[in-house]
């Protein structure tokens, strides 16, 4: 694909979904711990009814950066397993896939929170 | 004598316009910096694929690569600044899921590495993993029926 159009589906289909997300918060009253939470879950949902699949043929990384897309690597890796080992898959498919991601965070997130210190509140 | 009606008439416009251009103004700041972060996932990605990372395995690395760059600039203090600015364009982005683990977790770290650091990580991506996990193993089972 050409690489301009790569980089303007990335920022289109990202910038939608974060908009989404803001418009969320001005006209409801939904704090962002919901916000990630609902995110993630209209992920999977959307994954399992094929359509995030083609968002993220459009947008690549504007698909999978955003929340929803944890919910897509989450409901994939379910559904892959899910073929390879029948419905045990279910429950192995989802933490395989998103594996990276999680000990990423937790592993990341540790050292830092450890490392650093929030500036003095005033 | 013209400019100055227009002038007038701006400023009422302005001031009728006042809350719901707010709510334009901060969905135009969370599309800018979403769309931003993403395209440097984008530029990470085809980055990484042109060194020679399997395409099939860039999504997970980049995901790694933003997840770092979310929690390590939460320590400088910088991200924060930038979630005043942008909103909903720094939280929805992954780097925001990593900035949620890290913003609790500096403040709490007065109770300890335990309970302080250890629990307040989880604060909210604690019910992300829950409702992720939970929603991928209904989806698995229905795929699974549905198949």
């Amino acid at each position: 694909m050409n690489v301009f159009l790569m980089y303007l589906g990335a920022f289109i289909v990202g910038g939608v979904l974060c908009s989404a997300g803001q418009i969320l918060i001005d006209r409801t009253r939904l704090t962002p711990a919901k916000i990630l939470v609902l995110f993630v879950t209209v992920g999977v949902i959307l994954t399992l009814l094929g359509v995030y699949q083609n968002i993220v043929k459009v947008g690549g990384a504007g698909a999978t950066v955003p929340l929803t897309g944890f919910g897509y690597t989450l409901a994939k890796g379910t559904f892959s397993d899910v073929d390879k080992y029948g419905l045990l898959g279910a429950f192995t498919g989802g933490i395989k896939a998103a594996a990276a991601g999680i000990t990423a965070a937790i592993f990341f997130g540790y050292l830092i929170s450890v490392a650093f210190s929030p500036k003095a509140k005033r | 004598m013209q400019k100055m009606y227009t002038k007038q008439e701006y400023l009422k416009y302005v001031e009728e316009k006042s809350p719901k251009s707010k709510v334009l103004r901060n969905v135009t700041r969370a599309f800018v910096i979403g769309g931003l972060i993403c395209i440097v996932g984008q530029f990470i990605s085809n980055l990484i694929i042109s060194k020679g990372v399997k395409p099939e395995d860039a999504a997970g690395l980049t995901s790694l690569i933003m997840i770092f760059f979310g929690a390590f600039f939460t320590g400088l203090n910088v991200y924060d600044e930038l979630g005043r600015f942008a909103g909903a364009g720094s939280i929805v982005p992954i780097t925001g899921f990593a900035n949620s683990i890290v913003s609790p977790a500096m403040e709490y770290k007065r109770e300890g590495f335990v309970v302080g650091v250890g629990a307040r990580m989880f604060i909210i991506a604690g019910p992300v993993i829950v409702y992720g996990i939970s929603a991928s193993v209904f989806a698995g089972i229905l795929y699974f029926l549905l198949k």
